[in-house]
Order: C-alpha cells, then structure tokens, then sequence
C-alpha cells in the first residue's frame, strides 16, 4: 500500500483539438470563491492587488492573477502562479466569504483562430467580440455542465470547469474543434 | 433559442441558463404562527395557474446565480419584461392579467369530456 497519496491532474497527457483551435489543459492554479458586499470591495481590491470588477461579465488581471466577475457580489479569483489567495483573504477584516475552490475546478484552454467557433458548439453564450471582447468572463453552459469562460487574448480562452466534468468538457471541446475546422 | 434578460446581467441570456421559481409578489405571512391550515393553504399550495399574463420568480443559475421576477405569457411564452427582485409588479401596457371569464378551467373545458 502506497504510504502517500498523489495528487494527479485530471486532465495530465491529453492533448486535442484541430489546426484551427488547440485545447489542452491548463497547469495548476489556485482559487478562491469570493463573496462581498460593496462596502468590501475596495478592501479587498487592495488586498489582492487587482480592482474586482463590479460590471457584469468583466473581469481584471494582473501577472497572472484574475478576478472575474459572476454575479453582484461574487467573483472568481484564480492564480495561476498558485499564490496562497485564502491566506491574503483571511487577513481581511472587511466583511467577505471566501471558500478556496482550487481543486474543484480545473481549466481548459482553447486556443486558435477557431476557439470561439469550437466553445460555441455547446455554449449559447454570444462570443462575438463586440459583446464579448478580451477580459470578457461569464458563468455560462457548454453542453450539459456550467463552466466559467474567461477570454484572455483574441483567440485565447481559458473555460473553467468542475474537475469531475473535465473529461467531459474537454471532449466536448475537442469535438467542437474538430466541427470547427470542418 | 428563447432569450431571457437578466436585469442583474443586463443583457439578454440562452434559457439554458435559467431556471424557473414559480410564482413571483407571494407574499409571506408575518404571522405565520396564528394563521389557519386554509390560510397557509392558500399561501403555500394555491396558485392562479393564469392563461396569459403571468409574473414570475426567475433564477440564472448558470450565469449570475441571482434570483429576478419576469412577467411572461403563458400561451405564447413571450417574456414581456423582467425586472430586479423587490421591485413592484410592473404595468405591461396591452396586456391585462387574465380574469374567470377568460380562463380555461377543467371544469368548463374538460368537465363534460366523456
Ligand atoms: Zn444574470
């Protein structure tokens, strides 16, 4: 019997997609789950070094780090550089929640001239860039599962998935790749 | 695809997206220990069940999580407007919330059915 557990990635060695989008998973980051009124956002804001965003379907990065807005009072913090966020948010004294969600989700990333055609075969979110344009992020659907879709450059995307899902997500993707580049 | 507006997301969203909360303005009794059983019946069970005009609880639960009131049309499914939680029932120009006279009941439709 193995006297220590191993972590594994959920998504370690796949690779897929088509010439026109790339999906492969992300590596490791850190997240935080974050919920606050409006009285604590400009604390908060400083404690993690980035504004979080108040308009819906925004977000705000910084050397890695992202805040994504969700809902009125709820974000989605990710480091992808694993920096301890549950410990920058416990010295917070503003009124606020944060669960580190780190491990629940995993993130995939689409790539490519094709990615936004590959995502929108089971997502029903407008990806157009005029109504979704780099820094863009939503809650949202693809197929079956909720995901969280950040778009990080023109043709980059990272989606963020529960970690149970991922090999359906990231078939799912792969899928809509290969659709795409038909 | 049927397109719902979040007022919290301001934008206009897939129905995937959303779930359905029943009927929207219930209010709940603040003196819910005194009531009767037929009052709380009333406030718990019955609802309208209208043909046409309907106000009702909307939840995007795969968006923004948040809960808002819509008023739709529930022959044609048509959303007519949603609006924030809390605020007042709003006046849909046109349409009029569905009375007796206009609504199909078992009994006049289906009571004689052989
Ligand atoms: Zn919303």
């Amino acid at each position: 019997m193995a006297d220590q557990a191993l972590r594994k990635a959920p998504l370690a060695g796949r690779h897929g997609g088509s010439s026109g989008a790339r999906v492969t998973p992300a590596g490791p980051a850190t997240r935080l789950a974050l919920r606050a009124g409006s009285d604590a956002i400009g604390t908060l804001s400083l404690a993690f070094g980035l504004e979080l965003p108040q308009r819906p379907k925004t977000s705000a990065s910084v050397t890695g780090r992202h805040a994504l807005w969700l809902g009125p009072d709820e974000w989605l913090l990710i480091d992808e550089n694993g920096a301890d966020l549950l410990g920058i948010a416990s010295g917070v004294s503003a009124l606020h929640s944060a669960t580190d969600v780190s491990h629940r989700n995993t993130t995939i990333l689409v790539s490519g001239p094709d990615a936004a055609a590959a995502i929108a075969a089971a997502c029903p979110l407008d990806l157009g860039t005029s109504v979704f344009p780099v820094g863009a992020a939503a809650r949202t659907v693809l197929g079956k599962i909720e995901i969280v879709l950040l778009r990080t450059g023109k043709e980059d995307y990272r989606v963020e998935c529960w970690r149970s899902f991922s090999p359906y997500a990231f078939g799912m993707l792969v899928e809509g790749a290969e659709d795409a580049g038909l | 695809m049927l397109l719902i507006y979040c007022p919290y997301c301001e934008e206009e969203r897939s129905e995937l997206e959303f779930r359905h909360g029943g009927d929207a303005h219930v209010a709940r009794p603040t003196n819910m220990a005194d009531i009767s059983d037929e009052e709380f019946q009333e406030f718990f069970f019955l609802r309208d069940n209208p043909k046409g005009l309907i106000f009702e609880r909307w939840r995007h639960i795969h968006g923004c999580g948040r809960f808002f009131n819509a008023a739709r049309d529930t022959v044609s499914d048509k959303f007519y407007r949603s609006y924030k939680a809390g605020e007042p029932k709003p006046d849909i120009p046109g349409v009029t919330t569905a009375t007796e006279k206009t609504v199909e009941t078992y009994e006049a439709t289906e009571g004689t059915a052989k």
